[in-house]
């Protein structure tokens, strides 16, 4: 009996993080179409960049500070970079909830394997790796 | 060109991608890649930050129906995650001191052998022998199949641990998923049962792919005019080629497509070699 609860707790936590997932990429998508609608209208007509020499994106792109200010100011890129925060952040917000989960089991060993990919991924969004 | 134009044609191209990425199981980075550098001569560094971001969507996307019908090894997935998100860092720093045609190259090896892994024959045998490192890390499971639950062990361990990290590695240094160097690490050096690799495999990818992706982010490699039609159009794509993979047989799309994914590798080497990128 004892066996089939833990069971049942580890299906519906796996169940879980499958239904986050799935709303962090209809989210992003939602996002990044609505700016894509924006910046269509927005500067459709106009030509296009020359992708095929790289520049490299500026601050209002590669920053929260700059995609914030974005955001608010009503810029449709911004808006679409937006959309790629939250598509980033999918994925790093299930690591959480599996710790979340994992510590509700009392799994010691997997709480630390699972905090030691989460430090890897926040050393490289704060590590200072931007050179 | 407009930009209109140039954003519905991006969005096509990789509607086109994503189909054939999930019909063949290659994934949408990896033939996004050739698209974008090859088709629409897009500096390689901006393909390999859309592409990061087209592997993510493609495998998040794709694991709620993995993880609902419990075939989806979580310990496993994050037990690797730890190789493969260090590599993926690793790779992601060691992107900037290598050449761009360096990387082109590199492309196009993996390209090669990704097509020479959709063809080979799979593992489906379920190991009842498990290595010591399986049992301490709990690793074995079970999945269900049409004849019931069937339990499986893990072999070789570490082996497949430093498999990847090579695929974290290459991940990180090439924007791919490189789930084929996945399932080679998970199906032929610990043993496990194909369906459970490539499930798990896609479920990793995403974790693996956002690693990278913030550095490739701050280093100013993902532009949007790029990033929205090829995230949907990618995620259109792998949700039609999931519907579609329920009718049809894709052996033999697998193994035309795996002769003209070679060829387009050829290329990228070719032009990695005359410095065209």
């Amino acid at each position: 009996m004892n066996v089939f609860k833990k069971i049942l707790g580890d299906r519906d936590i796996e169940l879980l993080i499958g239904k986050q997932l799935r709303t962090g990429v209809v989210t992003a998508s939602c996002i990044a179409l609505l700016g894509g609608i924006f910046y269509l209208a927005q500067q459709g007509a106009a030509s296009v960049p020359d992708y095929s020499q790289f520049k490299g994106e500026g601050a209002e792109y590669t920053s929260f500070r700059g995609i914030f200010h974005g955001v608010a100011t009503g810029s449709p890129t911004e808006f679409i970079q937006l959309g790629v925060l939250v598509l980033l952040a999918t994925p790093i917000l299930r690591i959480l909830f599996s710790l979340l989960a994992f510590a509700l089991e009392k799994d010691r060993l997997y709480v630390f394997i699972t905090t030691l990919v989460l430090g890897i991924i926040l050393f490289s969004m704060f590590g200072g790796l931007k050179i | 060109m407009n930009i209109l134009i140039f954003s519905l044609i991006l969005l096509a191209g990789a509607y086109v991608a994503g189909l054939l990425g999930s019909l063949t199981g290659l994934g949408g980075g990896v033939i996004l890649i050739p698209l974008l550098t090859l088709v629409f001569h897009v500096d390689i560094r901006y393909a390999i930050g859309v592409a990061l971001l087209a592997s993510i969507a493609n495998s998040s996307g794709a694991a709620t129906a993995y993880i609902k019908e419990g075939i989806t090894n979580i310990r496993l997935g994050m037990f690797l995650e730890i190789a493969t998100t260090a590599g993926a860092v690793g790779g992601a720093l060691l992107a900037i001191f290598t050449p761009v045609n360096t990387i082109a190259i590199l492309l196009g090896v993996v390209l090669i052998f990704s097509a020479a892994m959709t063809i080979r024959k799979k593992h489906e045998h379920a190991e009842q022998t498990g290595s010591k490192l399986s049992h301490l890390l709990k690793l074995n499971s079970s999945y269900p199949t049409p004849n019931g639950e069937v339990s499986y062990r893990l072999k070789n361990v570490a082996g497949g641990f430093g498999i990847m990290l090579i695929a974290g590695v290459l991940s990180g240094l090439l924007g791919i998923g490189s789930g084929s160097l996945k399932v080679l690490a998970m199906d032929s050096t610990m043993r496990i049962p194909f369906k459970v690799s490539t499930t798990t495999s896609n479920f990793m990818i995403g974790v693996t792919a956002a690693a990278s992706a913030v550095v490739y982010l701050q280093r100013g490699y993902i532009d949007p005019g790029m990033a929205f039609p090829v995230v949907l159009g990618v995620l259109g794509g792998a949700f039609t080629g999931a519907r579609l993979l329920t009718f049809i047989n894709a052996r033999t799309l697998r193994i035309i497509f795996s002769v003209a994914i070679t060829f387009v590798a050829l290329e990228m080497i070719y032009n990695g070699f005359n410095h065209q990128f």
